[in-house]
């Protein structure tokens, strides 16, 4: 094309090469990856507001019933809900330390972390699995659902209030604390799937070589987004578990 | 890029490549990232969801004639006539507020002129503005599933408990809610990628030396509305999340039979929906500002203080929801701290009419199509929006809560100012996304008709609405028959002003005369590409001029069109976008 073109087509020429990942609308890669990073900013913005819907019902409701809230937290294992902020927070971690591979392009580094963030992603979803199959199995659920046997209340509740039963509680209403704790945490829960499947696409694309350290917007945005989902857990996990 | 050289082709040579004719496969159009297609098909998209509302409208206006006679007698469609009445008036609201209101300007007029009016070559994210269009098709796919599976007769606000109980068909609709919520659901994302879009695109695809008061002020409307989209938009998201679930498996979120509170979804809803009703004013507002400038050839007056008025409604917007629930038991002290808000956003919204007139004061008024429908605009919005204060103060609106005072209120605003912008903004930009005009003297004509149905159809619901009559009502009283039969003429005028559009407008995408670069003499950025647009927007890098620097442009009577004047091109810095 050189010859016979206007003006602005020659400059278009001379310009040093576009890189392949460069997209036609943006000038360069800077422009294009700040572009990616604020949009990612804007979604997470958006993910704060949508669960705010559910943190005000959850203040509503804990307003509204404070003894009722106070003896349903004993249902929650302490335990397994610190053993799995543990795990989000060391997936996290490896999550930002994933980053910091792409960035120096540490191939063998970034694919170890992927799979380190992904398999804690898992492990917190199995320890999800056991919280939840125990409640259903005691019949701990949300509106007026909950049947809990008194034999089956949580020790450290009947030890301290020995004249409990789970009629009391149903009549206390004990279903709407575990409507607002199935929706949050089973919304955190789909988040945790999400952000596990991005990290199985990261991972792939990682294999093929497609990060470098002149392109590893995808890397950096799917680990922002990974740090809302452990963000929102650091709060779920004082709500929920530690109200005694 | 083929005949790149080509600045200026001669007439009758071969056609010119644009975005439309560049591919034309079919499926290029289902894959396309080009910003100006999917506006394009947004905007195909959206004009189908507002005639599928405006027969749901004239439906119901047909059943109000002499209301709907009662008893099981009288059936239509499977239903007795009141039962079709309230899924008339139902869908209708479902349809226009969230398939043709909200995404309407932003995302079909917004998504091909904003990148052009920053001299861009598309939106920052392509990829996410296709996927915004899909969700859109498949929350369209929901409401027409609503359709097929027996309606839906709860009101387009879907209250629990009523809704969830089925409203009067009970469980028959129990399918039919479900796909509402997911069609709400789905489209609020829909809404959310568009306006997460917009913002990146204006702060990373602004070129150097285009400052934000140097932007159009579509731009400005454009990007306080992606702020609300982007911030309140997730929460009706959750609330119909919540209220799916609750449905589906009474979990006692909303539903008091199981511990739930129903003032707490109205609370959560209108924590979007207030905020949602700027969403579809806002833009029309950048649309009106567009078109008081270019036919008054004057420079836009108050340029920051419109700026900053959408700013301000947008941020005074949030805090408002309060004033929906005036009657929902909320206390004495929030109901007066709502009340003084809602006189607050009157401010800024009242700057904006201030500026457009004075715009107008001393200019030189074409009565082009476009500048009909505004001048209906300042009228009709004047109108909606002085009733606004009426129903903001705590005890007039407890006398006119649910009466059809609030419905030609909200009418005025939505209806006389949003779709009026819309119209104008189609009209306004015809030209440049088909690159043909469409026949001036119809055009005028459909204004007018919109203009007078309009009137016609809810100025009498103002005085009917004082008088006492009550929203939602399948009859009425006697007395209120003069009213509701001038109202229904006035819907079918209504109707016919948008029937005879959608006849010329289509016809004139095949005869209509080829339109020159820019028949308006408008001085923004997108006026200087050809129309209909090259696939990359422009074929020479723009000249920096001022967005409403009409002196730089002169008609040339052989085009019909308007040229940048040649000192302007000879000393005017073009765009550059390279660092």
């Amino acid at each position: 094309m050189g010859t016979g073109v206007a003006e602005h087509e020659t400059k278009h020429e001379t310009l040093p090469a576009r890189p392949p990942e460069l997209a036609m609308h943006f000038d360069n890669m800077h422009q294009q990856f700040h572009s990616g990073k604020l949009g990612m900013w804007l979604f997470l913005g958006q993910e704060l507001l949508f669960f705010c819907g559910l943190f005000t019902a959850y203040a509503v409701y804990r307003g509204n019933h404070q003894e009722m809230f106070h003896y349903a937290h004993y249902f929650l294992d302490t335990k397994m809900g610190a053993a799995n902020t543990v795990v989000l927070l060391v997936s996290s971690m490896t999550a930002a330390w994933s980053v910091r591979c792409a960035m120096l392009e540490q191939r063998k580094g970034l694919l170890i972390t992927l799979a380190l963030t992904f398999l804690c992603a898992g492990a917190f979803m199995v320890v999800k699995y056991f919280e939840y199959a125990h409640k259903l199995h005691i019949g701990a659920v949300w509106g007026n659902g909950f049947h809990v046997q008194t034999a089956d209340l949580p020790p450290e509740l009947l030890a301290k209030y020995p004249e409990m039963t789970g009629e009391k509680l149903k009549d206390m209403g004990v279903g709407s604390f575990f409507a607002v704790y199935f929706c949050m945490t089973g919304l955190h829960g789909l988040h945790v799937l999400v952000g596990m499947g991005l990290y199985v696409w990261l991972f792939i694309r990682a294999l093929k070589g497609h990060f470098s350290r002149r392109w590893y917007g995808a890397v950096d945005n799917v680990a922002l987004y990974w740090h809302i989902v452990d963000i929102i857990w650091i709060f779920l996990f004082p709500l929920l578990y530690l109200i005694g | 890029m083929a005949g790149g050289g080509v600045v200026k082709p001669a007439a009758h040579d071969k056609p010119r490549k644009h975005y439309l004719n560049h591919v034309k496969t079919f499926a290029s159009w289902l894959v396309t990232l080009d910003h100006k297609r999917i506006a394009m098909m947004y905007l195909a998209a959206v004009s189908f969801s507002l005639l599928l509302g405006g027969v749901f409208a004239i439906a119901l206006r047909t059943v109000l004639w002499n209301g709907a006679p009662a008893g099981p007698d009288s059936r239509i469609l499977g239903a007795t006539m009141e039962q079709f009445y309230n899924k008339m008036f139902t869908l209708h609201g479902a349809v226009m507020v969230f398939l043709f209101i909200i995404p309407g300007i932003p995302a079909a007029l917004g998504n091909f002129i904003l990148p052009m009016q920053l001299g861009a070559k598309d939106l920052a994210l392509p990829r996410v503005n296709l996927l915004s269009w899909y969700l859109y098709v498949m929350g369209l796919c929901f409401f027409i599933a609503v359709l097929v599976f027996r309606g839906l007769d709860t009101g387009w606000t879907l209250y629990p408990p009523y809704s969830m109980g089925g409203g009067s068909e009970g469980q028959r609709v129990w399918l039919s809610l479900i796909f509402a919520y997911m069609a709400v659901f789905i489209l609020g994302f829909s809404s959310i990628l568009t306006g997460l879009n917009f913002i990146v695109t204006i702060h990373k695809l602004r070129p150097p030396g285009m400052g934000m008061y140097d932007m159009p002020l579509f731009l400005w409307a454009l990007y306080a509305t992606s702020l609300i989209q982007v911030l309140a938009t997730p929460v009706i998201g959750i609330t119909l999340g919540l209220s799916l679930i609750e449905h589906m498996f009474h979990v006692g979120i909303f539903l008091p039979e199981y511990g739930g509170d129903p003032v707490l979804y109205q609370h959560f809803f209108w924590f979007y929906s207030h905020p949602a009703v700027y969403i579809m004013i806002l833009p029309a507002m950048g649309v009106q500002s567009e078109i008081m400038g270019t036919f008054t050839r004057k420079h836009i007056f108050g340029y920051k203080a419109i700026a900053w008025s959408s700013i301000a409604i947008a941020v005074i917007g949030f805090l408002v929801w309060g004033h929906h629930m005036f009657v929902s038991g909320q206390s004495p002290t929030a109901g007066i701290i709502f009340s003084f808000l809602t006189f607050l956003v009157a401010i800024p919204s009242a700057i904006k009419v201030f500026n457009w007139v004075a715009t107008m004061y001393k200019g030189s008024i074409d009565l082009k199509t476009p500048m009909i429908y505004g001048l209906n605009f300042i009228y009709l919005f004047g109108i909606g929006g002085l009733t606004g204060l009426f129903l903001a103060s705590i005890s007039t609106n407890v006398h006119l809560h649910d009466t059809y005072f609030v419905i030609a209120h909200f009418h005025m605003v939505m209806v006389g100012s949003t779709v009026n912008a819309f119209l104008g903004g189609v009209h306004y930009w015809w030209p440049k996304m088909t690159g043909r005009m469409y026949n001036e003297t119809l055009g005028r004509v459909g204004a007018l008709l919109v203009f007078v149905g309009f009137n016609l159809a809810f100025m009498p619901q103002f005085v009917a609405g004082t008088r006492g009559m009550p929203r939602r009502y399948a009859n009425y009283l006697d007395e209120f028959t003069v009213f509701n039969q001038a109202s229904t003429i006035g819907a079918y005028i209504l109707g016919s002003g948008i029937g005879l559009q959608v006849i010329y407008l289509i016809h004139s995408l095949f005869k209509g005369r080829k339109a020159p670069s820019n028949p308006w003499g408008a001085a923004s950025l997108e006026w200087q590409s050809e129309s209909p647009p090259d696939f990359h927007n422009f074929t020479k890098p723009p000249i920096v001029t001022g967005a409403y620097d009409y002196e730089n442009w002169e008609y040339e009577s052989e085009e019909a069109g308007w040229h940048l004047k040649q000192e302007v091109i000879d000393t005017g810095k073009t765009l550059s976008k390279v660092h």
